[in-house]
C-alpha cells in the first residue's frame, strides 16, 4: 500500500485539458460534488453528498464532530483518491487537472499549521504565490503578499519566524498565505478555531470580501453564530449526510439543530441583522 | 477588489519606499556568506595542497597551475610537481566533491523529510551505499570497469533511501523517533552485511575495506575522481531545481500539493538524487558522517531556511569543511593519518546530540 504511494498517480484516460496558465474568470459553479461517498478506515464518512459551490457566495459547512465536514472539504480540495461519485472543478472532473492547474483555481487552509523550518512570516505568505511563478500573474506577487498580510493583520509580525508565533498568529499567517494564492475557490477548514473575538470577526469579513470579488468561499465552522452572520448558505452535516442546506435563516431551526447536535438549543434572531443566534439550553 | 485596492493605497502612504530595498537586503547576507565560503574553500585548497611531508610553497603551487593552464609560470622542482598533481590535487578535488555531495544530500534530505535530523549517515543511507561498495570490493566485481564500485554503491544506496523513506513515514510526515530508529535498524543491518563480506574477503581486501570504512580520502586518484564525478555532477546540478518546491514542502505534503507541487513525482526524483550524491561520496571515501547534518544546519542559522540559498551554500560549505578536515586529519598526527570519518564523527556526534535534545525540547518530549 505504501509502495503505491510512491508511484505517480494514475489519471483518467480522458483527453487532458490544455495547461492554461490563466484559469480565466470564476465560473458560476466553480466546484460541485454529486453522489459523493467516502469510506475511511472501514467507516463510511460521507454518503450521497450533492453540493454546488457557487461563485460570489460564502458557503459554511457546520455539524457535530465527525460529521464529515473536513472530509467533504478534502474532497473539494482534490485530496481524496478513494471515493465514489463525482467531484468537479471548473466544470471538469477534478482528477483531470494537474496539481498546478488545481492550485491556480483553488486555495486550501488546512486545520493544522506546521512549518518544518523557521521560515519568516513573509516567506510563508509568499509560498502562496508559488502556483503563479513564471506566469503573467507573477508580477503581482509583492502586491498580493502585502495585501494578504494587511488583510489578516499579520503585517505587524511579517519579519518574525513563523515557528516563534502563537497559535492564533500562525493561523492568521496561514490564512494570509491562502489569500495571497488568489484562487477563485477558497476552502477554509476551521479558520477561526484559534482566533480571538476580533480576529474571528475579521475572518468573517474577509470571507465576505473574497465573495464580493466573485470568488467562492467554503468554510468549515463550529461557531453557528459566526456561520449565520457571514454565510450566504449553510450546509448542516450529520453522520456523513447533508441534513439541510440553505440560508442560515432557513436551516438553523431549534428543532433541527437540537436533533443534529443532540443538544437542545433556542434560536433567536438578531434585531440588527436578522441573522439567527443559537443558544444552547443550559 | 475595491476593498483591497483602497487598503493598498493606505499602506502605500504609510510606507513610501517599500519597493526597492527589501529584495536587495534579502540577498545581501547569502551573497556575503557565499563569497566568504568561496574564499575559505579556495584558501583550504591551496593550504591543503601546500602542506604535507613534502612542503610546497603557495607561490610554487600557483606558478605550477599557471604553467599547466598555459599562463606562464613553471612546474615545481624535482618530485614536487608529481606530488602536487598526482597526490595532493586529486585528494583536494576529491575532498571538494565528497564534501559538496554529502552536505547537499543532507540539505535535500532534511527538506524532503521535513526534519532537521535527516542525514545520509544518521538514517543509514551511507551504510547502505557502503554495503554495495564493500560487496564490489570483496567479490572483486569489475563488470563496469572503473565505475563498478560507484555503481554498486548507487544501487544499494537507492534501495536504502527508498526503504528508509517507506518505513519511517506515516500519515504524510516523519516522526523524529521513527526516523532515527529506522536509521539504527538500517545501520545495524548494513553493518552485519559488511561483516559477512569481510568474513569472505582475503587479507588485502580486509585492509582496504577496513580503512575505507572509517572514511578517508587517502586513496584519491584521478581515475577514481572520474569514476564518481558523473554521479556527483548529476546530483549537484539537479538539486537546485528542487529548491522552491522543497520550501513548499516545509508546509507539509498536503499543503505543498495544494500549492501545485506534484509531491509524489518530486519524492521519487529526490530519492534518486540523494542516492546519487551519497553513492558518489561513499564510493570513494567510505562513510564520512555528520557533514550532511552539521553543515546545512549552520547555513540555515546564518542565512535562513530558504532552499534557494541553502542548497548552493551548503554544497560550498561542505566542500570547504571536508578540505580543511582532511588537512587536519593528515597533519595533526603526521606522519600518521587519522581517518577523516573519525574526525568528522568526533565533531559531529556532540552536535547531533545537541540537535536531538533541542528538537525533543521543542516537541515537548517523546513518549
Amino acid at each position: 500500500m505504501r509502495l503505491r504511494s510512491l508511484l505517480p498517480r494514475p489519471r483518467s484516460l480522458a483527453p487532458r485539458p490544455p495547461d492554461h496558465a490563466d484559469p480565466g474568470p470564476v465560473p458560476a459553479v466553480p466546484a460541485a460534488v454529486t453522489g459523493l461517498g467516502v469510506t475511511l478506515g472501514g467507516k463510511q464518512v460521507l454518503r450521497g453528498i450533492d453540493l454546488d459551490v457557487r461563485a460570489g457566495e460564502v458557503l459554511s459547512l457546520v455539524g457535530p464532530n465527525g460529521a464529515g465536514k473536513s472530509t467533504l472539504l478534502a474532497a473539494l480540495s482534490g485530496d481524496l483518491d478513494a471515493r465514489d461519485g463525482e467531484v468537479a472543478l471548473w466544470d471538469r472532473p477534478i482528477d483531470d487537472w494537474t496539481p498546478l492547474d488545481i492550485a491556480r483555481r483553488r486555495a486550501v487552509l488546512p486545520q493544522a499549521h506546521r512549518v518544518s523550518f523557521p521560515f519568516n512570516v513573509r516567506d510563508v505568505v509568499e509560498m502562496g504565490r508559488a502556483p503563479w511563478t513564471g506566469t503573467g500573474r507573477g508580477a503581482e506577487d509583492e502586491e498580493r503578499v502585502a495585501d494578504a498580510l494587511a488583510l489578516t493583520e499579520a503585517d505587524e509580525f511579517a519579519d518574525r519566524a513563523f515557528t516563534s508565533l502563537s497559535g492564533g498568529e500562525q493561523a492568521r499567517v496561514m490564512l494570509a498565505r491562502v489569500v495571497a494564492q488568489d484562487a477563485g475557490l477558497v476552502l477554509l477548514d476551521e479558520p477561526t478555531a484559534a482566533l480571538d473575538l476580533r480576529h474571528q470577526e475579521l475572518v468573517g469579513r474577509l470571507c465576505r470580501e473574497l465573495a464580493a470579488e466573485g470568488r467562492a468561499v467554503v468554510i468549515v465552522l463550529h461557531d453557528l453564530d459566526l456561520a449565520a452572520a457571514y454565510s450566504d448558505r449553510s450546509a448542516i452535516l450529520a453522520e456523513g449526510r447533508i441534513a439541510a442546506c440553505g440560508t442560515p435563516a432557513q436551516v438553523y431551526t431549534a428543532e433541527r439543530l437540537g436533533e443534529v447536535y443532540r443538544q437542545p438549543v433556542t434560536v433567536e434572531h438578531d434585531p440588527g441583522t436578522g441573522a439567527p443566534k443559537v443558544t444552547p439550553v443550559r | 477588489m475595491t476593498a483591497v485596492a483602497q487598503r493598498r493605497t493606505a499602506a502605500d502612504r504609510s510606507e513610501p519606499s517599500e519597493e526597492e530595498p527589501r529584495p536587495r537586503r534579502r540577498w545581501a547576507v547569502p551573497t556575503l556568506v557565499g563569497f566568504g565560503l568561496a574564499a575559505v574553500l579556495a584558501l583550504g585548497v591551496l593550504v591543503s595542497a601546500s602542506n604535507g611531508a613534502f612542503a610546497i610553497t603557495l607561490g610554487d603551487i600557483l606558478s605550477s597551475i599557471g604553467h599547466r593552464i598555459g599562463l606562464g609560470g613553471a612546474p615545481v622542482e624535482g618530485t614536487g610537481e608529481s606530488v602536487l598533481w598526482n597526490i595532493r590535487f586529486p585528494r583536494v578535488v576529491l575532498g571538494v566533491l565528497v564534501g559538496g555531495c554529502l552536505a547537499c544530500a543532507g540539505a535535500l534530505m532534511q527538506g524532503m523529510f521535513g526534519n532537521p535530523l535527516a542525514e545520509p549517515g544518521v538514517i543509514g543511507v551511507s551504510s547502505g551505499a557502503a554495503v554495495g561498495a564493500v560487496a564490489a570490493i570483496a567479490f572483486g566485481l569489475t563488470f563496469a570497469g572503473n565505475w563498478t564500485i560507484p555503481l554498486c554503491a548507487f544501487v544499494a544506496g537507492l534501495f536504502t533511501v527508498s526503504v528508509v523513506y517507506l518505513l519511517s513515514r506515516s500519515g504524510g510526515r516523519t516522526e523524529v523517533v521513527t526516523l532515527v530508529l529506522t536509521g539504527v535498524a538500517v545501520n545495524g543491518l548494513a553493518g552485519a552485511l559488511i561483516g559477512i563480506f569481510i568474513f569472505y574477503a582475503d587479507n588485502d581486501e580486509i585492509t582496504a575495506i577496513t580503512f575505507w570504512q572509517m572514511g578517508s580520502l587517502s586513496q584519491a586518484t584521478w581515475p577514481k575522481i572520474l569514476a564518481v564525478a558523473p554521479l556527483a555532477a548529476l546530483g549537484l546540478f539537479a538539486a537546485p531545481a528542487f529548491a522552491r518546491r522543497l520550501d513548499l514542502l516545509a508546509l507539509g505534503e498536503r499543503p505543498a500539493r495544494h500549492l501545485g507541487v506534484d509531491v509524489e513525482r518530486m519524492r521519487l526524483q529526490l530519492v534518486v538524487i540523494v542516492a546519487l550524491l551519497t553513492a558518489a561520496a561513499v564510493a570513494v571515501s567510505g562513510v564520512v558522517g555528520f557533514i550532511g547534518l552539521v553543515v546545512p544546519h549552520l547555513i540555515r542559522m546564518a542565512t535562513g531556511p530558504g532552499h534557494r540559498t541553502l542548497l548552493p551554500l551548503s554544497t560550498m560549505a561542505g566542500a570547504a569543511a571536508i578540505v580543511w578536515a582532511d588537512l587536519a586529519s593528515r597533519t595533526i598526527a603526521a606522519p600518521a593519518e587519522i581517518p577523516l570519518g573519525i574526525l568528522t564523527a568526533l565533531v559531529g556526534s556532540p552536535f547531533f546530540f545537541w540537535l536531538l535534545r533541542r528538537t525533543r525540547r521543542r516537541q515537548g518530549g517523546w513518549a
